[in-house]
């Protein structure tokens, strides 16, 4: 449950249930998601994270369970508000950056001229702007990535390990970039490894494991990084071994 | 208005890409030249193809170098999963398969331009004789091959084998495309009786408007189940 009594849901899910075949994938995940809160999904490899953000973005429906959102807007009016950061680019490698935010901001009906050159800025893609994307490295198509999903000004962003391939500048633009989402009063959900990328601006941290949300952690101090450590290591297994590492 | 935009935005964002790669284009081109050119091995030293052969000999090509195009056309929308951000915008998904099925008959009719000339050139067929009659036809029947294709091609998503499912499933709803293509060809290339190509040209006008509005339709729930 969020900590913020009466604050104004942009997500309510309850009892979501999805299997692929005979694997089942979530199995009964209940999601409440205030305007402005920024949430941690925090879980070991195949624990259902990718499948929740795509049935929250509507990309997929639940095979139970119910959703809703924010002004119980669904289709195209839902989709106008939210914007996705997944495992690929969703651009197109045979236009530069600045082609395919302006292709994306036509979609999205985005009328400021001014919005993709603003974007490119934000993103340190300036210098690259009118080179094809495939021509770009990882790190400069995640970054494309990011500019795509928040061309149109999204309330709920779901970001799925948005910090992939970045090197460490690039984690820290990123970074303070989604602080600034956050206090534009966007919501986000963010699946994310990078545990010091998201500390300073996420609230809460859930632990989805086996298709369950298992833990709700809600960050605050100064703490956080440690908090989030402890919550992942716990998720996971714990901190990393290696056979043999003690031999030595 | 919108709706209309954000179409031809979808078939331009089409064209500006092939026209970066020219992948499709040649290889198509490519490919419905050596089809031709197979066809008209086949019957060399024989006595010449009659006019009917020339007619089913074209349709043919149109068939198999469509298929090769739609299917690589979704493939190249896979590689960024740049399918899934056009599903997740608000564009109305009609909207994308109108864009799709545009830019996929504006392809198609590079590739029938460069058929229609081999055949004319390798089987001695009149084409220019009844060139608007013909080019009606040929359009006509890409627009209904394109309606399908592109349908079976956006629903298969990441099917394993998708390239070899999707002829599977396009050419026995094609088949009427087909016929009365190469029937209402042949009838004007022979001067036959006048109605018959007229018959077929109107076959092929209630098929196209059957098959386009099946696939506006449809192509919601079908490309939403591509994830």
């Amino acid at each position: 449950m969020t900590d913020a009594p009466g604050a104004q849901l942009v997500i309510l899910a309850r009892g979501l249930h999805q299997a692929y075949g005979r694997q089942p994938a979530l199995r009964g995940v209940d999601l409440e998601l205030a305007r402005g809160e920024a949430i941690a999904l925090l879980g070991p490899n195949g624990a259902g994270k990718s499948t929740l953000l795509r049935i929250l973005s509507s990309f997929e429906r639940p095979q139970r369970g119910t959703l809703r959102f924010e002004d119980d807007v669904e289709g195209a009016a839902l989709r106008r508000r939210i914007g996705v950061v997944a495992h690929e680019s969703l651009c197109y490698a045979d236009l530069s950056a600045r082609e395919n935010l302006r292709f994306f901001a036509g979609l999205y009906d985005v009328e400021d001229p001014r919005r993709v050159d603003q974007l490119l800025e934000r993103v340190a893609l300036v210098g690259a702007a009118d080179r094809p994307a495939r021509t770009y490295s990882r790190g400069m198509l995640q970054r494309l990535a990011v500019a795509r999903a928040l061309v149109h000004a999204p309330s709920l962003l779901l970001l799925d390990e948005p910090f992939t391939g970045l090197d460490r500048q690039g984690t820290v633009l990123l970074s303070q970039l989604l602080g600034e989402e956050k206090r534009r009063g966007v919501s986000m959900l963010v699946v994310s490894h990078d545990l010091p990328a998201i500390a300073p601006f996420v609230d809460r941290a859930l632990v989805l494991a086996r298709g369950r949300i298992e833990r709700n952690l809600v960050l605050d101090g100064t703490d956080r990084l440690s908090s989030l450590e402890r919550v992942y290591d716990e998720a996971v297994g714990g901190p990393p071994t290696f056979a043999g590492a003690g031999a030595a | 208005m919108s709706y209309v935009r954000h179409t031809l935005r979808l078939v331009y964002k089409d064209v500006v890409v092939e026209l970066r790669r020219k992948e499709l284009v040649y290889a198509t081109v490519f490919f419905a030249a050596v089809v031709l050119l197979v066809f008209s091995f086949a019957f060399l030293g024989g006595a010449r193809p009659t006019l009917d052969v020339a007619s089913g000999v074209l349709w043919v090509t149109v068939a198999l170098t469509g298929t090769l195009g739609i299917g690589r056309a979704f493939e190249r929308e896979r590689e960024g999963d740049t399918f899934h951000a056009l599903l997740l915008s608000p564009v109305p998904r009609s909207a994308i398969y109108l864009g799709k099925l545009v830019s996929l008959c504006l392809l198609m009719a590079l590739v029938i331009a460069v058929a229609a000339f081999g055949v004319a050139l390798l089987f001695g067929a009149p084409l220019m004789s009844h060139a608007g009659h013909v080019a009606l036809l040929l359009g006509l029947g890409t627009v209904g091959f394109a309606a399908i294709a592109s349908l079976f091609a956006a629903s298969l998503g990441r099917a394993r084998s998708r390239e070899l499912l999707l002829p599977l499933l396009v050419y026995p709803l094609v088949v009427p495309v087909l016929i009365a293509g190469a029937r209402a060809t042949a009838g004007l290339l022979m001067a036959e009786d006048p109605a018959l190509p007229a018959f077929w040209t109107r076959f092929l006008v209630v098929f196209d408007c059957i098959f386009v509005a099946i696939g506006i339709w449809t192509f919601e729930p079908l490309a939403a189940s591509e994830g």
